[in-house]
């Protein structure tokens, strides 16, 4: 019995994806890219190149979704299966992309530098609740234009869980994937075993800028995973009511899908987003916003609909510091998507909308995660009654602690947090030095660090990886990398 | 006494009812009312009450643009009475904004432009993934003596330093105060860039330019 969740029945499914269609045709989409354009065209779509727009029929659409993988895995980088993407499997990963980092000692944000990030993949190795890396944040010691491809090598370098990742440019797409197939051992033992998404995001409403739309298609030409991050923002770059947020993103997503698909059939990707709730005062993209995880939920049920692998990006906080808000915010996200099976929820770690990653919040959001598993676990018979022969052979004794059967079910049955959940008593509380979550937190980054062991990775790749690396650097004036630890 | 179709207009600035408000103004200059009058007595003490709304919490973005986009409609009606009387308002300056080239991220840079022209400057909004030479151009073309830059990508913020240095080379950086804004921008990227000016949401944006200019 696994729990479920739905906003969405059949019927209102069946009408998103029909708008969604109809939009697909009536007003179409923007496609600034040349060979994207040209492959819808040669597929039968109406294309107008000069305006840069696309008009697609329905058959194309229903023939890429047909095309699409049901289901795939991500492998660790010892080669076993990691991630599953389908079905109602969830796993977690890290937040992505942040551009700034809660700084511990301050408690205020700073530009995350090479040891940030060294020290985040290190610390999500450690944490088993998290299922896959993520290029969490962006180096302000390197040159931003190789920002991207930087995460990678030295995520590449410390981590042995598959990465959710992403290029920022259309040419560092390419030294990102030469970095990946040395990593694999060739192209073909990358396609086979791929250890590594790409998240590709469309921009509301109805465009594929260049960059993105490049990346998914070179992703789709090497088997290589994309994921579709399309994010309306309500009433202001989507229709204000939830379910119009959820028709653009369909159409959006659906575009990317029929792109990828037509570049080459049968090439995984991910029915995934980032919509939010805009909000009516401040102007901002709230993670924090029910609303929000409303929308999220809501196209994976689409998605699902049509057999796709789900992502969103949910259990985050619009909060700066770790507070309640904080807390509140991250556990009702990550615990509806948990709900809703998303294949593959990012977020942990972030907070200040999609802005700032936070070691602490990644540890305490650990704890969150744990939580949400145990829940989508739902309730097990483990017995062949459920209580009858036990309850009668303990008669009217509270004596379960000391049977055998407590012993051998209960890490199943519970989840187990760390010390970072208080549960003592008040005095032992009080006895313990009153700590609040925050320092506990502290304390469990150093104890996970202190830890983590690097993998043994030879000292070829290491140097393979670093020439790639130095040799993109020094295009754009860097001739020495970030010395690491 | 204020006159009623005055205050009618007025209480369609209130109202956020777009619709009305040029239609009431239109109507307003055909009655014989001075143009001054209009913009003074109805529409700029209308979006006085619709600020003072909005900072209090009572109103939200919806009401601020939609007002704001009325009182334009309002404002280039009045505009060729204004000039058969040689007749100027006193702008608060000249702004140049867009979004730089390889984004394409609209919203906050219009918001950015909408608040700005419904507290007086003047606003010249280049639309989105705008060229270097296209900020020059216009800058030189409307004598601007403010620059908006927005930015909403990681990949896209360097292209404000970029402009800023194009800015240098043209002998234009003097003239002009620069502004950057984006999700990713924060004030020590202006401060790093040499911009002069950063705010984090749109109606800090006009405090920031009043105190810069």
């Amino acid at each position: 019995m696994k729990p479920q969740f739905a906003l969405l029945n059949q019927e209102i499914i069946n009408k998103i994806l029909d708008e969604a269609m109809h939009l697909l045709q009536d007003p179409g989409v923007r496609v600034h890219n040349k060979e994207a354009l040209s492959l819808l065209a040669d597929a039968g779509a109406k294309v107008d190149f000069e305006k840069q727009l696309a008009f697609i029929p329905e058959k194309i659409i229903k023939q890429a979704v047909e095309s699409c993988p049901k289901d795939f895995y991500l492998y660790n980088l010892d080669g076993e299966r990691a991630v599953h993407y389908g079905g109602d499997d969830i796993q977690f990963d890290p937040g992505s992309a942040a551009v700034s980092i809660l700084d511990n000692h301050t408690q205020k944000q700073r530009r995350p530098v090479t040891e940030d990030f060294v020290k985040f993949v290190k610390l999500v190795e450690m944490l088993p609740q998290l299922d896959a890396q993520s290029t969490s944040m962006i180096c302000a010691d390197v040159p931003e234009e190789i920002g991207d491809l930087y995460r990678l090598y030295l995520a590449l370098l410390f981590m042995r869980k598959p990465i959710i990742t992403g290029a920022f440019r259309k040419d560092t797409w390419w030294v990102m994937k030469e970095m990946l197939t040395a990593v694999a051992g060739g192209e073909k033992q990358l396609a086979e075993k791929p250890f590594a998404v790409f998240d590709v995001c469309p921009s509301p409403p109805l465009l594929w800028s260049d960059l993105t739309c490049q990346n998914m298609i070179d992703c789709a030409r090497h088997n290589i995973p994309s994921e579709l991050v399309s994010m309306p923002l309500t009433g202001a770059t989507s229709p204000v009511t939830l379910l119009g947020a959820v028709v653009q993103h369909a159409a959006e997503n659906l575009s990317g899908v029929v792109i990828c698909q037509l570049a080459n059939p049968g090439a995984p990707i991910v029915w995934g987003g980032s919509p939010a709730a805009f909000d009516m005062r401040q102007g901002t993209t709230p993670m924090g916003a029910v609303e929000t995880w409303m929308i999220d939920c809501a196209y994976s049920e689409v998605g699902k609909s049509m057999n796709m692998p789900t992502h969103a990006y949910l259990g985050m906080t619009d909060a700066k510091v770790i507070d309640a808000q904080c807390g509140l915010e991250s556990s009702g996200g990550a615990l509806m998507a948990a709900l809703a099976g998303v294949n593959m929820i990012s977020g942990a770690g972030m907070m200040d909308f999609e802005s700032c990653q936070s070691f602490e919040k990644l540890v305490i959001d650990a704890e969150i995660i744990g939580m949400a598993k145990r829940l989508k676990d739902g309730l097990k018979p483990r017995d062949e009654t459920l209580a009858l022969d036990l309850i009668r052979k303990h008669g009217h004794n509270a004596d379960y602690l000391a049977d055998p059967h407590t012993l051998k079910w209960f890490n199943q049955e519970l989840f187990l947090p760390s010390p970072v959940i208080d549960r003592r008593t008040y005095d032992s509380w009080v006895n313990a030095g009153e700590k609040t979550v925050l320092e506990r937190a502290e304390e469990r980054v150093g104890d996970l660090l202190k830890k983590y062991k690097p993998p043994a990775i030879n000292e070829k790749m290491k140097v393979e990886l670093r020439n790639i690396t130095e040799k993109a650097a020094r295009k754009f004036g860097m001739h020495k990398l970030p010395e690491i630890e | 006494m204020p006159d009623t179709l005055l205050e009618n207009i007025k209480q369609a600035v209130i109202d956020s009812d777009a619709e009305t408000i040029p239609v009431l103004t239109e109507k307003a200059i055909k009655e014989g009312f001075e143009p001054l009058e209009i913009i003074d007595t109805a529409l700029v003490a209308g979006m006085q009450v619709v600020g003072e709304k909005y900072e209090c919490g009572e109103y939200f973005l919806p009401h601020l643009i939609i007002s704001a986009s009325g009182m334009k409609k309002a404002m280039e009606i009045l505009k060729p009475h204004l000039q058969s009387r040689n007749q100027e308002i006193e702008k608060a300056g000249t702004v140049v904004i867009g979004t730089v080239q390889g984004d394409i991220h609209e919203i906050g840079k219009t918001l950015v432009a909408t608040i700005l022209s419904a507290n007086g400057f003047e606003v010249h909004d280049l639309g989105v993934d705008v060229s270097i030479e296209k900020f020059i151009e216009a800058i030189r073309e409307h004598n601007a003596n403010v620059v908006g830059l927005s930015a909403l990508l990681t990949t896209t913020m360097t292209v404000q330093r970029d402009i800023i240095e194009a800015l240098k080379e043209h002998g234009l950086r003097d003239k002009v105060k620069v502004i950057i804004g984006g999700a990713p921008v924060n004030k020590d990227w202006a401060e790093k860039i040499g911009a002069d000016g950063f705010a984090d949401d749109a109606i800090r944006a006009v405090a920031v330019l009043k105190d810069l200019l």
